[in-house]
């Protein structure tokens, strides 16, 4: 076999452990549920499946309008995490043998350009909440 | 057959681990807040200084009825506590007690890119349960723990991406292996940084708003009763135990130690864990709860620069000792 295939082999076999682990998960949760239906009593009142609403009776519905407001920290994060996932396949190669300065050189362009999307943003008031 | 016997003995450890250590740290919880505040805590269930008391409760919450509120989204309502719950299992067999190919669940290859990404799942148990509730607290919760997971992801992101740097690998057992003590020093900032962020996914306090009990009742689990609301509670105690494994084997050596090599290894490992599950408690009773908003300023203005300068550090050190 070549390297390749093994290596296929290796993180195929890998990855079905990490899968049986899910299914013996799945199957404590079913279990539990299930044994819980057989424990518990069941005596539903129409009060009881009211909404909780510190003892008075709801008012409105409970999805209601909300301001959102950090929805702007929402596309901060996104922009910022989709740039830090390629640093993981960078960091395991930038010190090898052949790399060295240049790629260090190349990680302060990168951090530059995380730092001033921060700074731009903090000094446009993004990051007050108010 | 042989192969089949040594998966099957691999996941019931993880999974006792799953199911023991939680409710090890939860009875510390007790004892610990309880002496901290003047107080001894349980002391009838089982007897001695109260060690049943946590399986009492579980007892209790099983017998109680479970109530789905008539205006929730049952489905999704029902299935919340399970999606809370499972992603700490599966992490917790990539994450290595000690130095030989025995003392871990399973090597992932990619094994910090899987740990995190399934981190993050978890979190849409507490979205669920706060959406399909039907109720404003619920509601209220689901949208804080929301903004709680957009402050501490990218600063957690990118501790671990220093320590994968560090290393040059960013398989588990890769990085203990090529662990040194001066790492230490070296990395205290991103350990930090992850510990704290870590702390926020866990909505532990002082990161609870998203269930702070004297505003919004209970967040997102407001209207959970019985065996869901436990595995919700089992789920944060889990949580704490993964939180605390990863920060011992990425930051803090993990089976390093005296010995560390020679067997004693996972005694390393266990004594990290548990000295960090104490600073999780010990936070909790010592700090007030933070505002929405403090965390995100804590988030944006210093653990995300102080975690870019870690990575500068991490790259200048490790350019300059090759």
């Amino acid at each position: 076999m070549s390297r390749s295939t093994v290596l296929a082999a290796d993180y195929f076999q890998s990855y079905s452990v990490v899968g049986l682990l899910a299914v013996v998960g799945v199957l404590f949760v079913a279990v539990a549920f299930g044994a819980g239906r057989l424990l518990r009593p069941v005596v539903p009142t129409p009060e009881k499946l009211l909404t909780y609403e510190c003892g008075v009776d709801p008012v409105g519905e409970g999805w209601a309008h909300t301001q959102v407001r950090y929805y702007v920290y929402a596309f901060l994060y996104v922009i910022f995490a989709v740039d830090s996932i390629f640093l993981f396949p960078w960091a395991t190669i930038f010190a090898a043998p052949g790399y060295g300065a240049t790629t260090l050189v190349e990680m302060f362009i990168f951090l530059g350009f995380l730092a001033v999307g921060l700074l731009y943003a903090w000094k446009k008031g993004v990051l007050e909440w108010t | 057959m042989n192969d089949v016997l040594d998966v099957a003995l691999r996941l019931i450890a993880v999974f006792a681990v799953f199911l023991v250590l939680p409710l090890v740290v939860g009875q510390a919880e007790h004892k610990v807040m309880a002496h901290m505040q003047g107080r001894l805590g349980p002391m009838h269930a089982g007897g001695f200084h109260g060690w049943a008391q946590l399986v009492a409760d579980g007892v209790k919450f099983a017998q109680k009825e479970d109530v789905v509120p008539a205006d929730a989204d049952r489905r999704i309502f029902q299935l919340a506590p399970a999606v809370a719950l499972l992603p700490y299992l599966l992490v917790l067999v990539a994450i290595p007690i000690g130095p030989g190919r025995g003392a871990v669940g399973q090597t992932v290859d990619a094994g910090v890119f899987f740990v995190l990404a399934v981190l993050g799942v978890g979190v849409l148990g507490s979205l669920m349960a706060g959406w399909a509730s039907a109720n404003k607290f619920s509601l209220l919760g689901g949208l804080r723990t929301a903004a709680q997971l957009l402050a501490y992801e990218l600063p957690m992101l990118l501790a671990v991406a220093s320590v994968a740097m560090a290393a040059g690998t960013v398989s588990i057992p890769g990085i203990l292996h090529a662990f040194e003590w001066w790492w230490l020093p070296w990395q205290i900032v991103g350990a930090l940084v992850f510990f704290v962020a870590g702390l926020a996914e866990l909505q532990r306090p002082p990161f609870d708003m998203p269930v702070a009990d004297s505003e919004i009742i209970f967040g997102a689990y407001t209207e959970y009763t019985g065996l869901r609301f436990a595995l919700f509670l089992l789920a944060e105690y889990v949580g704490i135990v993964v939180l605390c494994a990863l920060t011992t084997v990425l930051f803090l050596g993990g089976w390093h130690g005296p010995y560390g090599a020679d067997g004693l290894g996972w005694v390393w490992t266990l004594l990290k864990v548990a000295v960090l599950a104490f600073v999780v408690i010990w936070l909790r009773v010592s700090y007030p709860r933070l505002r929405e908003d403090q965390l995100q300023r804590l988030a944006w203005t210093v653990l995300i620069p102080l975690a870019l300068a870690q990575i500068a550090l991490t790259g200048i050190v490790k350019v300059a000792i090759n």
